[in-house]
Formats: structure tokens, C-alpha cells, sequence
């Protein structure tokens, strides 16, 4: 199949009107007559239930949490972007949508980035209306802070839990469309297959976590907002239920997956304290508005932070980047990290991390200051590590954290199987091959509020006279059947290794070669190595108990399962490109002080995969036209 | 270090429950809480012996999701921690902990530690919202908020919707995490349309799920991860008086 991303005609400015403009619509009484399903409860799928909802669609909504106020959109900390110029820094959309796509690296799709720029203004007055506290200032105006890779604040935030205030939000206006009938949900179910019917995505499997039954559900259409899967590397930011379970899934029924290698490792988590760790915290972007971030000069300095003095202390981001300073974007301060901590300047028992330091700050604007604008940040630091950071500074890491990749999807939001659409992290198009600071929450709530109510509408206008999609067919049967097998499969094996260490193992596997460094011979060494562990998963993973009720180990070996396989699609789409660019760095492709080289010529375009039936997938390439904005090499120096 | 674990094992909300002993060595100081548990379900898990069942996802604090009463405290020793957050550095070499979940009557016991919390969903679907659909927002800023009334709005709002509040109270009140969103949509301009309504509502539904009345012990607030304040509470009482004189 052709990849059309059905870009609209027209000047870049007017594509999305053009598109409103003449898409097709469903008048309020067919809507009723037909069913969508989504696929989690967060902020992308959570806005696109309740909007769908509101427009008086039947929806489904399933997710594995207790809750959809738990979904991990709950944990983005620092803000959301939007260009409404408060300001008056000079900020506007276009000007969003070229740091986006610089940020990016020249890797998004032109279209898709300007469109959510320009919907980024409406959804702060959505979020504001439905009672998001966001930070104000004195005068009762909206108030903005700076997040990296730009020179302007179109930041806004709700204290250090801006994702929490956003998802509830999102979620209490679910909870209205439960009360009114729109809308069911089911909570602690998890998706297991996606059922497509004569070429269209017709239907989920599901299983009931509590009960472990298995479940089948049709609809007209089906929307994943499943979000990402940096939980592959173990140690990550994300969720320990976080999985790419769903998307894999779909990939396997047909739908393609883009450019899955490109993995966002976030310079400012909490670093790894010992082996039994099972989580990186995510200490907020924001706080490198204040905080500066420096290692010691001289190799394995022993002295505590406070005694070292300034001409011993090497302010590296600062340094090399001296325009953007501490604001470089997430792929460029973590690379910068990982070079200083290679080089022997790592701090902390480990040597595995770096110190980001508020003394400047807090001389400069008092400590009460720092506490109303980052207290919550600082409370969860001394929780987790025991630390005052008023007193001495925080010592951070990078961390897996955001996937740029996922399903591939055109400009309508769906993906290579009709009817089944994509939103949020799930999806693919907008970051390119790096993820700017607060654009995730930005991407995923206008993807289910704004986006994807007006264009699955384009699909749904063809099924008002489908009916009622039955499940009693040769293609739920064979679905069922093939979830009901694989549960068996892992229950009989009854080895002596546990899920969570092959995940571990795997994790370290990703995080040495398939994270923020690569070259061929390691990519190559991890392919193999992610081969051993899916053998040595299949023959000898220790899951006890049985499939009739909550079964925890259960759950997380299907995911596993799912995560052997991605990964060896990560390393080969990493492999496959020759060049570096964004978080995509291959040691061959770098300049003499380490930068990354882009190769325009050979690679401007978007990888997605096509399964082909085990170890084998076929590459479709989308090319990048940049017509609105000059392509440069990025530089932040 | 080592621990002693007495963990609550029942098999679904309709059997009877007890709790099993396990004992863990080599623990580390900095091991979290659920990261012991992790390693005890590696353990059972080689032994071919079914793990321990418990609610845990971000493990940061934020989701909600954990939960657990640490020897006879909700999420632990430390007060305003959750439970994930909780580490072994809480605790003694050679401690024994008795690990239950959150006993509430509107929680029945799913599995183990794991319980059915979707009564406070049943809390917010009676009006715990402002019902401002998608396209209706006028411009953010026409309306002014003070500064301090959104930190005051924001200070409610940040509840995690964990319940640790009711599995505290010993009349299993969900008053303070009610309490919370009724603060939260009252004190802002935009949640004054459904004011008298919200309260109502949500106030009836809490009885309806088996929630129990709030006597004003506070205790509550003192296990409340996100310090929720207990004001909120009176305000909840205030806002309920008042709107009685609205609402049918």
C-alpha cells in the first residue's frame, strides 16, 4: 500500500480550515446510531471519549487503571505550550511551529505541526473553562514560563503538575458523558487484539482484569490513545503499566509503525540508585528555567558539591551552548550529560549523574520564590532521595521517556488500517525526531479534543446506514481464539525467570545501544541479544497462577512479550538510517566536536514499518517537504 | 536489611482473607516500598507460588494508583507520603510490617492488596465537573482570577483521588476527597454556574456508595499525600447549607 498522508491543499496557514471546511460530517440523529471504541483513558483518548461523546456518539472507552484520572498523562509535571503571546515576546503560531519543527529536527511533518500549534490557542481556553487552576499572575492574567529549545514563555502550568490538573480536567468531563449515557467505560480491562472486519478495524479483544475473562467489543471505528513505550527500557519515567502493547498489536493487524526507534531520553530524571530500582523520576524541564547544571572539572572530584568552587565547576551546557544555556532541548542536554559522564566527571555514588543547582537562583530571587515555583518538585526529590536541593543541589540523569515514534497515521489521524486511528503519544507525526518540552501534553489534548472529532467523522459519514457490527464472526472467533492460545502458551511454560528480570535485562540491552548513542556494531549486537532473551522468554519466564482472575505476572509477561519484539524493530529502523538527527544519534554521522549530521538527501523522510509476519518487516518511507520553513542545521550554540 | 512481612492474602471479595508471613533479607535502605514488594513477588514467582497482588503504576505520587496500610497507617509511616514513596529507609533492620489494603466498606477487596475503588468515580460522575463542552471556552483570559484564589483552587485540586482519606477515617467518610472537588470548582469564577447543584449531587451520591458521615476527627488530612486542606471540609458543609435553599 502507498503511503497518502492526505495533506490538504492549499497555503500552510489555511490547510486545517480548508479541511473543516469541506470534510464530511454526521448529522446529531445518525450519530447515535454509531459505535466508537477508544483505547485509553488519558489525555488523548480521555478528550477524544468525552468529545465524542459529547456529540452524541455511542463510545466505549477501555483502560487497565482503577481509574482514567490515573492514566499517566497524570504525571506531566512542568506545562503545556501554547502561542497566545501574553507576553508580548514576539510569540505567535508560526513562530511555534518553526521551533517545533527545528526541535525536531526536520523530521515531522510540516502540516500536522502547524495545525497543532495553531489549536494550541483555543485548548488553553478549553482547559481554563473547565477549571484548570493554571498559575496567575497578580494582575488575575494567565501567567507562562520557558521550557527549552525556545526563546519565548508560551508555557503554561498548573505549579509542577500541570498534567495531573490537565487529565482531570479531561477526565471530570468524561465522567459528565457517564452520567448522561454517551459514554461507558471500563475500567481495569486491557486491550489484547484489535479485530479488523473486510480491511476495516471493526473491534477489540479484551480481558477483564479482575475476572480474566476475555471479552469481544465491535464498533464502527476504534481509537488507540494508548500512549508510548519507553517503558521497553525497564528504567524509564513512564508508568510500570505504561506498555506498546496495543499499538504492537494493531502493527501486527496491518497498521504501520513509523520511525519506533526514536526514543526521547530526558536529561533530568533522578539517576539510578541500586539494581532492584524500578522507576526514574522525572524532575521537570522547568526547573532548568532556574537551575544550572554543571559537573565537577577535574575527573573523579570526591569533594561535596558545596566545597567545590567555581573554577572547578564546569557549567557544560553553558559552555557549548552558549545562546541557549541551560535551555538546549531534551536530546542535546542529554547527550551533553552522557559525553561528560563518559569522560569520567560523573557525580554521585555511580558516577551516574549530574548536578543541577538552584544556589544562583535562590541568592537572586529567595528561596520562597523557588518553593512557589518548583515546591512540589523539591518536596518529591527529598521523599525519593532523602535530599533538601534548597541546600545542596539535585543530582540528576537522563532517562527514557517519551517515544517520538508510533503508529503511523495521515493527517486525518489514521493509521494504515481504516478506521483505526491513533492519538497522542500513540501516533507519530508531530515531534519529528525530538520532543519539545510541554508539546506532549499540548499534542495529546488536541489530538483527542480538537483533532480527531472532526476528522474520524470523515469515516464514520460512510457507516450511518452499516448497522450494528456483530461479534459473532469467523474474524472475532479466530481473534479470540489467538489471545485465549497465547495466555495458555505463557501460563504452561512455568519456568525459573521471573517477567521483570528478562525486562531488566532487556532494558539494559536498549539503554546501552538503542538509546541516546548508536553505531552499527551495536545495534547489531542488540538485535541478537534481544533474540536470545525472546528465546529465553518463551522457554523459561516464571508466571504463576492462572488466567481466571487478577493475575499481575500475567499482564506484564503479554507485555513483555509484546516489548521482545518492538525492540528488535527499534534496532532495525535505527540501523536503517544513516545519519543522526534529533535523539536519533549514530556515532558515525557527527561532527569534530560531536554535533549530529544530518543527511537530507538520503533520509528526509518518515520510516514506517510493515509487519510481515515474524522478524521480517517491509519499509515504507513517507518524504518530508519543508516548504514554510528553511531546513538548516540546528544549532543552539 | 531484613524484614518480616505479615501480608494480607484473600482470594476475592467473597472469601475470607488472612495474613501470610514472608521474610525478606539483603534488603537496601534505598529500595522503595513496592521495590521490596517486587522482590518478594520475584521470589514467589521462581517458586511457581502465586505473587502478591497490589495497585501501584507511576511510582511517583501522582496516579493514585497505590495504596496499602503499612502497620495500621494508610501509605506507610512518613504522613502525606504515598505509599510509593515510602522507603525502606522508614523502616529498622529486623522490623516486622503488616501489610493490609484499604479497608473500607465502599472498597470491596478485589485480590490481596488490591481493591475496588470505582465508588469515588461514582463521586465525581454526580458533579464533580464543569460541563464546559468542547468548543464552548470563551478567550482564557476575559476572566481575571486572583492569584491567590487559583493557588487556593489548585491547593484543593490537587488530590490524587487515592483514598487514603476514607481508609483512614473510622467511619470510612470519603468528606475530605468529596470535599476537595467541591473546593476546588467553587472557589473559581468558572465553577459558579453549577455551584448550588455540584454539591448536592455529589453529597447524595457519597451516601448512596455506602460512604460513611464526617465527625470532624481531621485524621484525614493527616495521611493526605497532596495535604488537601481540611478546611475544605467546612467549606463543603458551607457550600451544601447554602445551596439547600436552591436545590431541590
Amino acid at each position: 500500500m502507498a503511503l497518502n498522508a492526505k495533506i490538504p491543499k492549499g497555503p500552510l496557514k489555511d490547510k486545517w480550515q480548508n479541511y473543516l471546511d469541506t470534510t464530511n460530517i454526521v448529522n446529531p440523529a445518525n450519530r447515535k446510531k454509531i459505535d466508537v471504541i477508544v483505547v485509553g483513558g488519558g489525555l488523548s483518548g480521555g478528550g477524544a471519549a468525552a468529545s465524542l461523546a459529547e456529540l452524541g456518539y455511542n463510545v466505549k472507552v477501555f483502560f487497565f487503571q482503577d481509574s482514567a484520572r490515573r492514566s499517566h498523562s497524570v504525571a506531566a509535571q512542568g506545562g503545556v505550550n501554547a502561542a497566545k503571546n501574553y507576553k508580548n515576546d514576539g510569540d505567535n503560531i508560526y513562530r511555534m511551529f518553526y521551533d517545533t519543527v527545528k526541535g525536531g529536527d526536520y523530521r515531522s511533518r510540516e502540516a500536522n505541526v502547524y495545525r497543532m500549534a495553531q489549536c494550541s490557542v483555543d485548548l488553553i481556553d478549553h482547559m481554563t473553562a473547565q477549571g484548570v487552576p493554571f498559575g496567575r499572575e497578580y494582575s488575575g492574567y494567565l501567567s507562562n514560563r520557558s521550557f527549552g529549545g525556545v526563546l519565548v514563555s508560551r508555557t503554561f502550568y498548573a505549579r509542577g503538575q500541570t498534567g495531573q490538573q490537565l487529565l482531570l480536567a479531561t477526565y471530570q468531563a468524561m465522567m459528565k458523558q457517564v452520567k448522561t449515557g454517551n459514554l461507558t467505560q471500563y475500567s481495569r480491562h486491557e486491550i489484547l487484539d484489535i479485530v479488523v472486519v473486510d480491511g476495516k478495524a471493526r473491534g477489540v479483544i479484551v480481558r477483564d482484569l479482575v475476572t480474566g475473562k476475555i471479552e469481544r467489543h465491535s464498533a464502527h471505528a476504534i481509537v488507540l490513545g494508548t500512549g508510548g513505550f519507553g517503558k521497553i527500557f525497564y528504567l524509564s519515567t513512564l508508568a510500570m503499566n505504561s506498555n506498546g502493547s496495543a499499538t504492537w498489536r494493531a502493527h501486527k493487524k496491518g497498521a504501520y509503525f513509523a520511525n519506533p526507534s526514536w526514543t526521547q531520553i530526558h536529561p533530568t530524571a533522578l539517576p539510578q540508585a541500586g539494581e532492584h530500582q524500578s522507576k526514574l523520576t522525572l524532575m521537570s524541564e522547568s526547573l532548568r528555567n532556574d537551575g544550572r547544571i554543571w559537573v565537577p572539572k577535574n575527573k573523579d572530584d570526591d569533594r561535596k558539591p558545596g566545597d567545590i568552587p567555581t573554577e572547578d565547576r564546569d557549567y557544560y551546557l553553558e559552555r557549548r551552548y552558549p545562546a541557549f544555556g541551560n535551555l538546549v532541548p531534551r536530546d542535546v542536554a542529554s547527550r551533553a550529560a552522557k559525553e561528560r559522564m563518559d569522560a569520567g566527571h560523573g557525580v554521585g555514588p555511580l558516577k551516574n549523574a549530574v548536578y543541577l543547582d538552584f544556589k544562583t537562583a535562590i541568592e537572586k530571587l529567595g528561596e520562597a520564590t523557588i518553593k512557589e515555583r518548583y515546591g512540589n518538585l523539591f518536596n518529591m526529590y527529598e521523599k525519593i532521595t532523602g535530599i533538601n536541593a534548597y541546600k545542596e543541589p539535585m543530582k540528576i540523569a537522563p532517562s527514557a521517556h517519551f517515544s517520538m515514534g508510533g503508529l503511523w497515521v495521515d493527517y486525518e489521524l489514521q493509521t494504515s488500517i481504516p478506521g483505526l486511528f491513533a492519538v497522542g503519544e500513540a501516533n507519530f507525526a508531530d515531534h519529528g525526531a525530538n520532543r519539545l518540552g510541554a508539546n506532549s501534553l499540548l499534542q495529546a489534548s488536541v489530538d483527542g479534543n480538537f483533532i480527531l472529532p472532526n476528522t474520524i467523522s470523515n469515516f464514520l459519514s460512510n457507516e450511518i446506514r452499516t448497522g450494528k457490527i456483530a461479534t459473532d464472526t469467523p474474524e472475532f472467533d479466530k481473534a479470540e481464539k489467538e489471545v485465549q492460545a497465547q495466555l495458555e502458551k505463557i501460563l504452561a511454560i512455568k519456568g525459573n525467570m521471573p517477567v521483570d528480570r528478562i525486562h531488566r535485562r532487556l532494558g539494559k540491552v536498549m539503554f546501552k545501544e538503542v538509546a541516546m548513542s548508536r553505531n552499527e556494531k551495536g545495534l547489531k549486537w542488540a538485535i541478537e541479544e534481544i533474540k536470545k532473551l525472546r528465546d529465553e522468554f518463551w522457554t523459561n519466564v516464571a508466571v504463576p497462577g492462572d488466567d481466571k482472575g487478577p493475575n499481575s505476572e500475567l499482564e506484564k509477561a503479554g507485555r513483555l512479550a509484546d516489548y521482545l519484539e518492538i525492540a528488535e524493530l527499534m534496532a532495525i529502523d535505527a540501523l536503517s538510517r544513516n545519519e543522526s538527527c534529533g535523539a536519533h544519534f549514530r556515532e558515525e554521522y557527527q561532527t569534530k566536536d560531536g554535533e549530529a549530521v544530518r543527511d537530507d538527501k538520503n533520509f528526509m523522510y518518515s520510516a514506517a514499518w510493515e509487519w510481515m509476519k515474524g522478524e521480517e518487516w517491509n519499509l515504507h518511507k513517507e518524504q518530508l517537504e519543508f516548504n514554510d520553513i528553511e531546513v538548516k542545521t540546528r544549532s543552539y550554540k | 536489611m531484613k524484614l518480616t512481612l505479615k501480608i494480607w492474602r484473600q482470594e476475592n471479595a467473597k472469601t475470607k482473607g488472612k495474613l501470610v508471613t514472608y521474610k525478606l533479607s539483603d534488603l537496601s535502605t534505598d529500595m522503595s516500598f513496592l521495590e521490596m514488594l517486587d522482590v518478594l513477588n520475584e521470589e514467589l514467582a521462581v517458586k511457581g507460588e502465586r505473587t502478591v497482588e497490589f495497585d501501584h503504576d507511576c511510582r511517583e505520587g501522582i496516579c493514585g494508583q497505590c495504596s496499602l496500610v503499612i502497620n495500621g497507617q494508610a501509605h506507610g509511616p512518613e504522613g502525606h507520603y504515598t505509599t510509593c514513596q515510602t522507603h525502606l529507609r522508614s523502616f529498622k533492620d529486623g522490623d516486622s510490617l503488616t501489610i493490609e489494603p484499604f479497608r473500607a466498606n465502599s472498597f470491596p477487596v478485589i485480590r490481596d492488596l488490591k481493591v475496588d475503588r470505582t465508588s469515588m468515580d461514582h463521586i465525581i460522575q454526580a458533579g464533580g465537573y464543569i460541563s464546559s463542552f468542547t468548543g464552548m471556552a470563551p478567550e482564557a483570559n476575559t476572566i481575571p482570577i486572583h492569584h491567590n484564589i487559583a493557588e487556593s483552587a489548585f491547593d484543593s485540586a490537587a488530590c490524587i483521588g487515592c483514598g487514603a482519606c476514607i481508609a483512614t477515617c473510622k467511619n470510612s467518610s470519603a468528606a475530605l476527597f468529596m470535599s476537595a472537588k467541591i473546593a476546588h470548582l467553587a472557589k473559581l469564577p468558572q465553577g459558579q454556574v453549577e455551584r448550588a447543584e455540584r454539591v448536592v449531587w455529589m453529597v447524595n451520591a457519597h451516601d448512596d456508595e455506602g460512604f460513611g458521615s464526617c465527625t470532624n476527627t481531621g485524621a484525614c488530612a493527616m495521611v493526605c499525600p497532596q495535604e488537601v486542606p481540611l478546611l475544605d471540609i467546612t467549606r463543603m458543609n458551607y457550600e451544601y447549607n447554602k445551596s439547600k435553599c436552591t436545590v431541590e
